[in-house]
């Protein structure tokens, strides 16, 4: 009988103080960062923005380049067409805004010209997520990962922390076709550093486990850890899986974490309706059945308050994942 | 290779049968605004642009962007005169397995830029390949075919801003105006006028044109050539349904195809000899 790991991953090379005075960056700085290094090391890399670039980081790659950055004002339909025009001609544009306006207001120019032609467009969607806070329902974005992970040819990366954030921006510009990427504007823990592994497609067991199996993507991963610490204490062996890439889904990661813990919570900062949760369910249901919960905003709009009134109001904490897990167990097969 | 003007008129016939005998044969498609944007397709591809059928990929090649994709069959019929697959295919039309897909897919067709449908979108591509090319100081032009119906769309005035604020002056805008769309004409539905005045607004070199004169139309995208500093619009006057008398000015066979008998009629109305 092989040995059961446990514990956090240390093959993985995560942030030393994820339980101790961890460090807070938005992930949209880990875009903004990533961007400009691709500026210097491709030249064929192009950013375009709608009227937000300061908001979306996209500020610092047009200081740096402005003769290609393009910004086309108020008017986000138009901003993925000129994407794609820019693709047809060898560019690799990366467009930004917020995430109810890239997958949202121009989900029709996102269907029909971007996936549906297969032009090389990477749509960076900036304030995903409830933490958006107080601006309420309108720019918090909870249907991203549902809009796109719904059409064929596109590829969705929820990115968990800065770190991952810079490498998914640094990775999408190698990988043909049209892909969305997920940035926060709050601050959030930083969970990985420099030297953490990121492959496109591939889920990282952040922590091992046996018990139960948590998938997070985005913020959440890091509410999961803290989730997983603190069942410990009680025996329960969580396992966290960062799903970092939504979209192709790691299925042989879900499989082995349907037989190998019986039991599977998701984790996402997003509606649960046809979202991450959903996504992970589709795998389980036609390869392992077993027990689940899906954490996530559920069949509700967001409304305006601080981003940590918010995850609490809205059930998006390590003491939500805690209740799911508890759930899962009491219906696990003994 | 330029084509002279009586090769081009004796194209534009040619086309115009093609597209009634691909709607007759798919039995279905649009052969009403397919036969109005004949002449504006033929001066392009037989005379104004510059690209290479043997090369498709051709990097210095002048691109153009179907925005009204449903009229695709005058485009198929247009690509296939000029040599870039046999006629013979485009009896293939909105079949199963066809490259010739019921709007355009340019992952199933190499030779088109683009793939459209839902309208509205193409002068945001066509302005995107514009800005890139002149990032990188290349030479082609970039060619939109819209519809007028299709001006309804608010995306299209985006771009209209887009295309001024750049000074494209690489990209040539055309508007296929044949007064009519689905529900009938466009003064009914939403009145498009003044039409000359709102692209002049917008800050394009616009050109008004008798879009059924292939040499009207090529001094005109000579024209657009000429003139820096903005990008142009070429303002094509047309008849819906042009070429075939039962068809034209009529709303109804925006999306209708020609029965067999019917396309026979027009046919013979086309000069086909047996």
């Amino acid at each position: 009988m092989t040995e059961k790991k446990s514990g956090l991953n240390e093959t993985l090379h995560l942030a030393p103080n994820i339980y101790d005075k961890v460090e807070k960056i938005p992930t949209r700085n880990g875009f903004g960062h990533g961007l400009v290094e691709l500026g210097h090391a491709n030249k064929n890399v192009v950013a375009l923005c709608a009227d937000l670039s300061d908001s979306t980081r996209a500020l610092w790659f047009a200081e740096k380049f402005p003769d290609r950055f393009i910004e086309v004002g108020i008017s986000e339909q138009d901003m993925m067409g000129i994407a794609a025009g820019l693709a047809a001609v060898g560019k690799i544009p990366f467009l930004s805004t917020y995430g109810v306006f890239s997958t949202g207001r121009a989900w029709d120019q996102m269907r029909t010209t971007v996936a549906y032609g297969d032009f090389n467009v990477k749509i960076a969607s900036a304030h995903g997520g409830i933490s958006v806070g107080a601006d309420g329902a309108t720019h918090q974005s909870l249907e991203e990962i549902a809009l796109s992970r719904v059409l064929p040819n596109m590829k969705v990366i929820v990115p968990a922390d800065y770190w991952e954030s810079k490498k998914a921006t640094i990775a999408s510009a190698s990988i043909h076709g049209p892909i969305v990427i997920r940035f926060g504007r709050e601050k959030v823990p930083v969970i990985t550093t420099e030297k953490t592994p990121f492959v496109f497609g591939k889920a990282e067991t952040f922590r091992f486990g046996n018990d139960v199996t948590v998938f997070a993507c985005g913020p959440m991963v890091y509410e999961a850890l803290i989730a997983a610490k603190e069942l410990e204490k009680k025996g329960i062996d969580v396992r966290v899986v960062n799903m970092h890439t939504v979209k192709p889904l790691d299925e042989k990661a879900i499989i082995d974490a349907a037989k190998e813990t019986g039991a599977i919570v998701t984790a996402e900062e997003h509606q649960v309706n046809a979202g991450f949760g959903s996504a992970i369910a589709e795998v389980v249901v036609e390869h392992y059945p077993v027990p689940m919960k899906r954490v996530g905003v559920i069949d509700r709009f967001g409304e305006s308050g601080e981003p940590d009134q918010l995850m609490v109001e809205f059930n998006l904490k390590s003491t939500d994942i805690i209740k799911a897990i508890e759930d899962v167990l009491s219906r696990k097969k003994k | 290779m330029n084509y002279s003007v009586p090769d081009m008129k004796k194209l534009a016939t040619e086309i115009r049968k093609d597209i009634i005998r691909m709607t007759c044969e798919a039995g279905s498609g649009h052969p009403g605004g397919s036969l109005s944007s004949v002449e504006i397709m033929v001066s392009l591809y037989f005379n104004v642009m510059k690209h290479d059928p043997k090369n498709q990929a051709w990097d210095d090649r002048d691109r153009f962007v179907l925005s009204k994709g449903h009229v695709c069959p005058v485009l198929y019929a247009s690509l296939a005169r000029r040599g870039y697959f046999p006629p013979e295919e485009l009896m293939t039309l909105r079949k199963f397995g066809s490259r010739l897909q019921g709007h355009p897919h340019r992952l199933k067709l190499s030779c088109l830029e683009t793939s459209s449908g839902s309208l509205g979108q193409g002068l945001s591509i066509a302005s995107g390949m514009a800005i890139g090319l002149r990032m990188d100081k290349k030479s082609p032009r970039v060619y939109c075919l819209m519809g007028d119906g299709e001006l309804q769309e608010g995306q299209v005035w985006e771009a209209a801003m887009t295309g001024a604020h750049y000074k494209l002056d690489n990209l040539c805008g055309i508007v296929d105006v044949n007064g009519l769309q689905i529900d009938g004409r466009t003064s009914d539905v939403k009145n498009l006028e003044p039409l000359a005045d709102k692209w002049k607004a917008f800050g394009w070199h616009t050109i008004e044109v008798d879009g059924h004169n292939v040499e009207a139309l090529i001094s005109a995208f000579r024209e657009a050539e000429r003139t820096k500093g903005k990008p142009t619009v070429i303002l094509a006057k047309t008849v819906k349904g042009k070429g075939v008398s039962f068809m034209e000015n009529k709303a109804e066979w925006h999306g209708k195809p020609p029965s067999k008998e019917e396309a026979a009629k027009a046919l013979k109305e086309l000069g086909e000899t047996c």
